[in-house]
Order: structure tokens, then C-alpha cells, then sequence
């Protein structure tokens, strides 16, 4: 036992404790360096806004007004030929509460990429239906659940709700027993569907 | 000249050849309650005669908000909502989102659960692609083969009521691992399984695809394109049938997929046909796969480490598996907080369901029905 200067032997919890288990640093987005982002950054400059990875996972935060261009661009240069989803995510204390999620793939280089964009309440969003035929219905469900409008669609009505539903059901302040009352009285002919 | 205009008018002035069925087309409403559609999908028909000018679906007659009630449960909560997505492949929906929690949280699987997992994940291709065969032919007129595969998937039910006490919605596997080892006697049933099932899948050829009546309802009806495919987002065995080399198995393998030997089945002309033997083919790939996964099971733990209370770190994933559909994609955004902040479903079956218009338009109605089940669409996850 090693002499301690006050002559009182250390205590034996403090000796035998285990070392406490190493914490798993949080994981972080880090910046995302390759030709794909150099070449965004020198013909948008400062329209990308972020260029990150996390988790192995690669996204682009770029400016709203320059979205389609960088997912067009992504298609005809860098072979990001699919979409395989678009959606939204509602943050309604933000000043640009709606960001559209773009997520492409590239099945040559067997490679997936987020693009991001946020977008003010009623703001309208460039549709990709032009160049992806898929995004007909994935364009309706975001406007289904968040009523983001999408001008150029070809199409833009309700999907899963009814046409007459008033309300988006996704956003956050949308309470999740909320119904439309009228609607519920109309057409089912019942007080409430709760 | 519409409906009411014709029988408002005297008989002498309808002028032959301007009656308001050869001047107009006929509109049919098919569904939402109806056999061929496999659930409530409503298909609107434009027909003039037998030949389909237009077509358009309605859904969203099974739509549970399943996106909203995910922002209020906590991420464990939310595991068994997802086993009601698509109803006939339970098990591959547990997995995949499973595994997107998972790589949120940076969790290693033990090795002998993710073998467990491709297992009944596997097993539950088998069961997925065997509804989908009883039905699509049973939907083309041949009532018999619908008996033999639901006899046979009944035996892998019976596996998994005897490995997690139910049949259907199973949720078969936690965050972090499965909840439950396998019991006595499961290798053996497994093992039956494979052996059992290559001669009946067999069986299911003879009497399928030397048919007369089967090639004429299926060669060339529904033909999709490679391009196609790709613009509108399709993925699984359709996009295989095109003879697109694509199978996320293989392409980014999850939970030791690397481990095991198998080929990806691909088609040539994308037309029905060679849907169905894509999807025949992927059974037998499916038994090959449970073999070398039942034969190289080590022993170990089977659930990881994981909090009680699950708060994943701040940011988003997207996770994807292929599914029996196509794939199946959950991208998760998490605030911190000990729910999803947002919950997404990547459904195949909504994404591939869209080209029906695609496929149907210019064909004969009657091919509808077929294309429908060859889609292989499961309304539960199409409304979601």
C-alpha cells in the first residue's frame, strides 16, 4: 500500500472502483470533402449551405432557391438517377419551419445522398416531377401531410386523406386527436370518430 | 353526347355511332372492396370496350397515421406499429426498423441474433412470396395452387408462433437484438423447412408455368422497362423482373448477409411472367440462405446492451432492407429526446404500386387484375 502524506491509507472503495466503462463519443456530423462538393461549392458558392457526414450518411443543406438546380445537377453529372424518397419534416419554431428531404441514389456508384432545403410556411417548392415521374405521389403525400404546395405538379390533390379533409395531419401542431369534425359529421354520420 | 343527353333525346335523333358508349368512354370503378385488389385499393377504369384508355388509383382507405402516432411513443413503443405496415412480411418490417434505430445509436448486433434474424427474416420472404403466388394465380383463374402454398405456409406460421407466440404481427426482434433465443427443436423445423419446401416449389412449377393458359395471361401483359423502373422509383423483384442487377442483399449487405452464398434472380422482358419467376426463383435462393444460416448459427448472446430508455443522439438516418416488396426504408430523425422527432416509411409497395397507370394503360381490363397482383401490393403499407 502506497504511503499516502497524512498517514491515512486510501480509501479501498476509491482503490477498487472500476474504471468507469468508456463513454461512446456522441456521434457528430463532419465535413464532407470530395470533387462532387468542391465543384457544387464553385458554381453555388455559397448557396451550400452544408455539406456534411453523418454516420457515413452524406447530405447537402443548400439554399432554397437553388434546390432544383443542385438536385438536376446531381442527376445529369454525378449519375444520382434515383429518388428513392421525398419527404418533409415540419420544425414549426423555426423561421423556415419546413425542410423537404430530397434522398437520391446513384446505382453505379452504389451511393446515396441527402438533400436538404428549408422553406417557409406556404412558400412554394420547386417540383422534381420534370425529371423524376416517381415523385408524382411522394410530391402529394408532402402536401397531403404538411400542405406544402408544389407548383408545376402535375397533379397536386390529396392522397391518403380525404379530398374534402381540412388540416395536415403531420405537421407538429396538429394534435394527434384532432379530426375534422365536420367532415367526421358528414360523412359518417357520427358525433366523433374518437 | 353524355349519358343524360342520350336518353333525354327521342330515339330517332341518336344517330348511330353517336350513342354515349362509342363516342364516350365507359368509366368502371373497380374496388375498393373488391377480390383481385388485394385490400381496399380503388382503381378508377377508363375503358373504351375491353382496351384501358386511363387508369387511376385512390387510396389511403386503410391510412392510420402510423407517421403520427410514431412521434408519440417512445422509439421501443413504436416496434410493434411496424409489423401493421406490410402485414404479410412482418418480420421484414421489425428488421429494418430495427436496424435503422440500431445504426442511429451505434449499436454493435451480436453475430448469432443477426443470424437469427435472416433466418426468420428469410422465412418470412418464404411466407410473403407465397401469399403473393396463391393469390396472383387464384386472381388469373387457377383456384388450386392458392391451397398448396397457403398448406405450406402454414408450417413456417407454425414457426413462429412456437418462436414469438404469434403468427401474423409477430414483432420478432428488439432494438438491439431478438427478445427471444431459438427454442428446442427449432433447427430441426427450420431444416424441415428447406428440405420440405424445394419439392413443393416444384410442385407450384408443374402446375404453374408450363400452362397454356398461365403464358397467355402473363407473357408480355404489364411490360415495364429498365428506365422506367428507375424513374419511377421501383425496386424488388419488379425492378429484377426488368432485368435491373439489384438486390440490396447483395449491393449493401446488413446483418452478415456477406456471409452467405446466394444469386440474385434476374428477368429479361419485365413483363408478368418473368416477375413470377423471379419471385419463384428468390424462394429457392430464400431456402439456401435459412440453410447456410441455420447450419453456421454460433452460439452467443443474442441481444446487445441497450438503455432502458432509448434516446438516440440528435440527427437523422435513413436505413433501408430489402424487403419481399422492394425496398423498405425508415429514415428516422431524432431530437434527443425519448421519441422520434419524425418517422418516416419508405414503402415499396406505395412506389411501386404508382406505375400501375404505367403498365395497365393501353392493355386489356382484364390484365389489370394481373398486373395488380403481380405488383405485389400490400394496402397496409400503401396507406400506411
Amino acid at each position: 500500500m502506497p504511503e499516502v502524506p497524512d498517514g491515512n491509507p486510501p480509501s479501498p472503495t476509491a482503490a477498487q472502483a472500476p474504471a468507469t466503462p468508456p463513454v461512446a463519443p456522441k456521434p457528430a456530423p463532419v465535413a464532407w470533402e470530395c470533387d462532387l462538393v468542391q465543384q457544387l461549392r464553385s458554381a453555388y458558392g455559397s448557396g451550400i449551405r452544408e455539406a456534411a457526414t453523418f454516420l457515413n450518411q452524406n447530405y447537402l443543406m443548400v439554399d432554397r432557391a437553388i434546390c432544383h438546380n443542385v438536385l438536376l445537377d446531381l442527376y445529369e453529372q454525378w449519375g444520382f438517377t434515383s429518388l428513392t424518397d421525398l419527404t418533409a419534416v415540419h420544425y414549426p419554431k423555426d423561421e423556415l419551419p419546413f425542410e423537404i428531404v430530397w434522398i437520391l441514389f446513384s446505382m453505379a456508384k452504389n451511393e446515396r445522398v441527402r438533400v436538404k432545403a428549408r422553406f417557409a410556411d406556404g412558400e412554394a417548392v420547386p417540383t422534381v416531377t420534370d425529371r423524376w415521374v416517381g415523385a408524382n405521389w411522394m410530391e402529394r403525400e408532402v402536401y397531403d401531410m404538411f400542405g406544402v404546395r408544389f407548383p408545376g405538379h402535375p397533379d397536386l390533390r390529396r392522397i391518403l386523406m380525404p379530398d374534402e379533409w381540412t388540416g395536415h395531419p403531420l405537421r407538429k401542431d396538429y394534435d394527434p386527436h384532432k379530426q375534422d369534425d365536420e367532415w367526421v359529421r358528414k360523412n359518417l354520420g357520427i358525433e366523433s370518430g374518437q | 353526347m353524355s349519358e343524360k343527353q342520350f336518353y333525354d333525346s327521342p330515339l330517332e335523333e341518336v344517330e348511330p355511332g353517336h350513342t354515349f358508349l362509342d363516342s364516350n368512354e365507359l368509366v368502371l370503378n373497380m374496388g375498393p372492396q373488391h377480390p383481385s385488389t388485394h385490400g381496399v385499393l380503388r382503381v378508377i377504369l377508363k375503358l373504351d370496350g375491353e382496351k384501358v384508355n386511363g387508369i387511376e388509383c385512390v387510396i389511403g382507405y386503410l391510412h392510420r397515421g402510423i407517421e403520427k402516432v410514431a412521434e408519440h411513443r417512445t422509439w421501443a413503443q413504436f416496434a410493434p406499429f411496424v409489423d401493421r405496415l406490410d402485414y404479410t412480411a412482418a418480420v421484414s418490417n421489425s428488421l429494418g426498423y430495427c436496424l435503422a434505430v440500431e445504426k442511429l445509436l451505434s449499436v454493435e448486433v451480436p453475430k448469432r441474433a443477426q443470424y437469427l434474424r435472416v433466418i426468420l427474416t428469410e422465412l418470412c420472404r418464404l411466407a410473403s412470396h407465397q401469399v403473393w403466388l396463391g393469390t396472383h394465380v387464384l386472381d388469373i383463374g387457377a383456384v388450386t395452387p392458392l391451397f398448396y402454398t397457403f398448406r405450406d405456409r402454414e408450417d413456417i406460421l407454425n414457426v413462429f408462433e412456437k418462436y414469438c407466440g404469434a403468427r401474423l404481427t409477430t414483432h420478432a426482434f428488439r432494438i438491439g437484438g431478438c427478445r427471444y433465443d431459438a427454442y428446442a427443436g427449432f433447427y430441426e423445423e427450420v431444416l424441415h423447412i428447406c428440405d420440405d419446401l424445394g419439392p413443393k416449389i416444384d410442385e407450384y412449377r408443374d402446375l404453374i408455368t408450363g400452362n397454356r393458359i398461365w403464358m397467355q395471361r402473363t407473357k408480355n401483359v404489364g411490360c415495364i422497362s429498365a428506365e422506367d423502373c428507375i424513374a419511377y422509383g421501383i425496386t424488388g423483384p419488379v425492378l429484377r423482373g426488368s432485368g435491373v442487377d439489384w438486390d440490396l442483399r447483395k449491393k449493401q449487405p446488413y446483418s452478415s448477409y456477406e456471409d452467405f452464398d446466394f444469386e440474385v434472380p434476374l428477368g429479361t422482358a419485365g413483363d408478368t411472367f418473368d416477375r413470377y419467376v423471379v419471385r419463384v426463383e428468390e424462394m429457392r435462393q430464400s431456402i439456401r440462405i435459412i440453410r447456410q444460416a441455420t447450419e453456421g448459427l454460433m452460439e452467443g448472446p443474442i441481444i446487445a446492451k441497450v438503455p432502458k430508455v432509448i434516446r438516440p443522439p440528435v440527427g437523422e438516418i435513413y436505413s433501408s432492407i430489402e424487403a419481399p416488396k422492394g425496398e423498405l426504408g425508415f429514415f428516422l430523425v431524432s431530437d434527443g429526446g425519448p421519441m422520434p422527432y419524425r418517422l418516416r416509411v419508405r414503402p415499396p409497395s406505395f412506389i411501386n404500386l404508382q406505375a400501375l397507370e404505367k403498365m395497365a394503360t393501353g392493355s386489356l381490363v382484364a390484365d389489370v387484375v394481373a398486373i395488380i397482383g403481380t405488383l405485389d401490393i400490400v394496402l397496409g403499407e400503401v396507406d400506411r
